[in-house]
C-alpha cells in the first residue's frame, strides 16, 4: 500500500502537488479558526501563532524522540491545544475586540518569543528530518484533511455544535438555557487550536523547513480572510475559502508582482460584493431538497444576516 | 540615565498615541478596526519624504501637506472599502479593511521599492540639548511639543465644535444621532478624515526620528498604535493618548534593560496583562449587557 502510493505521488506533477498540499494545510487550518470564530463566534487573530505551536513541537519531537509521526501528529495537536487552553482560559473571559487583540498580541509573542530561544534555533528556523511513516506527506495530508472536513461536518449538528452556534448567537440566552459558557468556549478553543497544531506538524514535515516568522500576523489574516470568504461557520464554505485563497497565489503569478496588489483589492472587491462570503447565508440540505421540490423555503428568523 | 529613558520613551509613545487616535476614533464610531490606519500613516511618511527630497519643502510645510494628502485617502477608503459594508457583519468590514491594507503596502512597495529611505540631514538640523544628566535631541522635543499640539487641536474640535459635537452624539449612538438630523456620513468621513491626518502627522514624525520610510512601516507600527488604543480602552481618546505614551515607556525602559530582542513583544504583553486586570482597558467604559 505504502510503496504504490509512493509510486502515484513520485509520478505526479510535483508543482501541482504542492499546490495541493497546500490546500489540504489550509483547509485544516481554516477548519480549526471555523470552529472557533464560525461557530463559537470569538474573533481570533492569532491562528497561526497555534499553528507555529504545533509546527515546532513536531518537529522538535521527531528530531529528539522519532516517534511515529501518526503518533507525533497527535501529539503536536494536544501540545498546541494545551497552548490553546492555557491562553484560552484568561482571555476568554473577554468580548470582542478585546479577545481579538489580545489572541494578536499572544501570537506576536510567541514569534518573538521562538526567534530567541535556542531549541527552536532562533532566528535561522529549524530544518526538518523526514517523518516516519510508510506513507508519502501529500497523502497524509488530504487524508487528514478529510477527517477534519469530516468531523467538524458531524460536529456542527451535534449537541456540542449546537451549543457553540448557541453561544456565538446570544451569549446571556445561552447562559440561561444551562450552556456551561467558558467549558465550551474553552473546549471550542481547544479544538480549533488541536487543529492548527496538526496543521503546522504537517505543515513543517511537508516543507522540512520552519521559520517563526512564517507564521507571522499575515498568516492569522490570510486563514482568517479563507473562512470569511468563504461564509462564516459554513465547513463547505471555509473548504471554498481555503481552497481558493492557497491555489490564489499560484493562480496569479503571472502577474508576479502585482500579485499582492491583486489579492489585497480582490478581498475587498469580495467582500463588497459577497459580504458574507461566497457561500454565506446558502443552505445546502434545503437547497438540494427545493431542487428536488420537495420543501418550499421558509426563511427563518435571523437567517438572512448569516454569520454573525 | 532614567531621565533620558523616559524621554526617548515619550517621544516614541507620542508617535504611538499620534497613531492610536485614529483606531480609537473610527471604533467609537462605526465599531470597526481599521487595519488599513498604519497604511496611512505609512503613505503620511512617504508623501513627507517626497515633499523634503523632491520638492525642497520645508519640514513643516511636508508635514502639513502629508497630512492633507493621507485624510483624502483617508476618506476615500472608508467610502469605497467600508461604506458598502456599514449594514453588513462586522467580520466582513474587518476584512475589506486587511484588504485595503494590503493593497496599499504592495502598492507602496511597488513604487517606492523594498528598501528603506532616509530623510535628507538637512531636513531637520538637530541639536543636543544638555538637561542635568539627560541629553535631549531637538527632534524628540518636536515630536512631544507638534503631537502634544496635535492632540490639544483634536480636543478642541472634539469638545468645542459643532462637527465635534456631532461625532461624540453618533458615537455615542449611531441611530438616534441619524433621527436628530445630524448628517452619520459626513461625520463618519470627517472622523476618518481627522485620524489620517493625525497618523500621517505621525508618520512624518517617525520618519524624521528613525530616519527611515518603507513599506512596510505601517505593519508593527500600526498594531502597536491598535494595542495602545485598546490599552487604554478603545473608543476613548484620552485612553489612546495614555496607552500609547505607556507602550512607548515600558518599550524603551524594556529594551533599556537589556530585552532588545524582545523589543516587539513588549508591548503586547503589557497589553495583554492590562486586558486581564481590566477586560476593557484602562480608560474604557465598563459595558452593560442587557437582555
Amino acid at each position: 500500500m505504502g510503496s504504490f502510493l509512493h509510486d502515484i505521488v513520485a509520478n505526479a506533477d510535483p508543482y501541482f502537488l504542492q499546490i495541493l498540499v497546500n490546500i489540504g494545510i489550509a483547509i485544516i487550518l481554516a477548519l480549526g479558526l471555523n470552529v472557533i470564530t464560525g461557530l463559537t463566534g470569538q474573533l481570533s487573530l492569532g491562528h497561526a501563532a497555534f499553528m507555529s505551536v504545533g509546527a515546532f513541537a513536531s518537529a522538535i519531537l521527531t528530531i529528539k524522540t522519532g516517534l511515529p509521526f501518526t503518533l507525533n501528529l497527535i501529539l503536536a495537536g494536544g501540545i498546541s491545544a494545551m497552548a490553546g487552553l492555557l491562553i484560552g482560559y484568561p482571555i476568554l473571559r473577554l468580548t470582542g475586540d478585546y479577545l481579538a487583540i489580545c489572541t494578536l498580541g499572544f501570537a506576536e509573542i510567541v514569534k518573538v518569543v521562538f526567534l530567541n530561544l535556542e531549541i527552536t534555533n532562533k532566528a535561522l528556523g529549524l530544518t526538518v528530518p523526514p517523518a516516519k511513516t510508510s506513507f508519502p506527506m501529500p497523502v497524509i495530508v488530504w487524508i487528514c484533511a478529510i477527517l477534519a472536513i469530516v468531523a467538524i461536518t458531524f460536529l456542527q449538528n451535534s449537541r456540542f455544535g449546537r451549543a457553540l452556534k448557541a453561544i456565538r448567537d446570544d451569549e446571556i440566552a445561552a447562559e440561561s438555557m444551562g450552556i456551561n459558557l467558558t467549558r465550551y468556549k474553552l473546549s471550542s478553543f481547544a479544538l480549533g487550536t488541536f487543529l492548527a497544531g496538526a496543521g503546522g506538524s504537517l505543515y513543517a514535515h511537508f516543507l522540512s523547513y520552519i521559520n517563526p516568522s512564517d507564521f507571522s500576523f499575515l498568516k492569522s489574516v490570510d486563514i482568517l480572510s479563507m473562512i470569511v470568504l468563504g461564509g462564516l461557520g459554513s465547513v463547505p464554505g471555509a473548504v471554498i475559502g481555503a481552497t481558493v485563497l492557497a491555489a490564489a497565489p499560484e493562480f496569479l503569478r503571472f502577474m508576479s508582482q502585482y500579485r499582492m496588489l491583486v489579492y489585497g483589492a480582490l478581498l475587498v472587491f469580495l467582500m463588497v460584493f459577497r459580504p458574507n462570503g461566497l457561500l454565506g447565508g446558502v443552505n445546502f440540505v434545503d437547497l438540494v431538497l427545493r431542487k428536488m421540490g420537495k420543501k418550499p423555503h421558509i426563511p427563518l428568523a435571523g437567517e438572512r444576516e448569516g454569520g454573525r | 540615565m532614567l531621565l533620558q529613558q523616559l524621554i526617548n520613551g515619550v517621544a516614541l509613545g507620542s508617535t504611538y498615541a499620534l497613531i492610536a487616535l485614529g483606531y480609537t476614533m473610527v471604533y467609537g464610531i462605526i465599531t470597526l478596526i481599521n487595519f488599513a490606519h498604519g497604511e496611512i500613516f505609512m503613505a503620511g511618511a512617504f508623501v513627507g519624504l517626497l515633499a523634503v527630497s523632491i520638492l525642497k519643502l520645508n519640514i513643516f510645510v511636508a508635514m502639513l501637506l502629508a497630512m492633507v494628502v493621507s485624510m483624502s485617502i483617508g476618506v476615500v477608503i472608508e467610502l469605497i472599502a467600508y461604506r458598502p459594508l456599514r449594514r453588513s457583519s462586522r467580520l466582513s468590514a474587518l476584512i475589506s479593511a486587511i484588504g485595503v491594507s494590503i493593497f496599499l503596502s504592495s502598492l507602496a512597495l511597488m513604487i517606492f521599492g523594498a528598501d528603506a529611505k532616509g530623510f535628507p540631514s538637512t531636513a531637520f538640523p538637530v541639536r543636543q540639548i544638555k538637561v542635568g544628566e539627560a541629553e535631549i535631541s531637538s527632534l524628540q522635543l518636536l515630536i512631544i511639543g507638534i503631537s502634544a499640539l496635535l492632540m490639544m487641536g483634536l480636543e478642541f474640535i472634539v469638545k468645542k465644535t459643532k462637527i465635534g459635537k456631532a461625532m461624540r452624539a453618533t458615537s455615542e449612538d449611531y441611530n438616534t444621532a441619524a433621527l436628530m438630523g445630524i448628517n452619520v456620513n459626513r461625520v463618519i468621513s470627517f472622523t476618518f478624515a481627522l485620524g489620517s491626518a493625525l497618523a500621517a502627522a505621525g508618520g512624518v514624525l517617525v520618519g524624521v526620528l528613525f530616519n527611515a520610510v518603507s513599506f512596510n512601516m505601517g505593519l508593527m507600527a500600526g498594531l502597536k498604535a491598535f494595542a495602545a488604543a485598546v490599552l487604554g480602552g478603545i473608543g476613548s481618546i484620552p485612553g489612546a493618548m495614555l496607552g500609547g505614551l505607556m507602550l512607548g515607556v515600558t518599550e524603551v525602559l524594556g529594551v533599556a534593560a537589556g530585552f532588545s530582542s524582545y523589543r516587539d513583544a513588549i508591548a503586547f504583553t503589557i497589553l495583554v496583562l492590562v486586558l486581564l486586570v481590566k477586560p476593557t482597558g484602562l480608560l474604557g467604559r465598563k459595558i452593560q449587557k442587557k437582555v
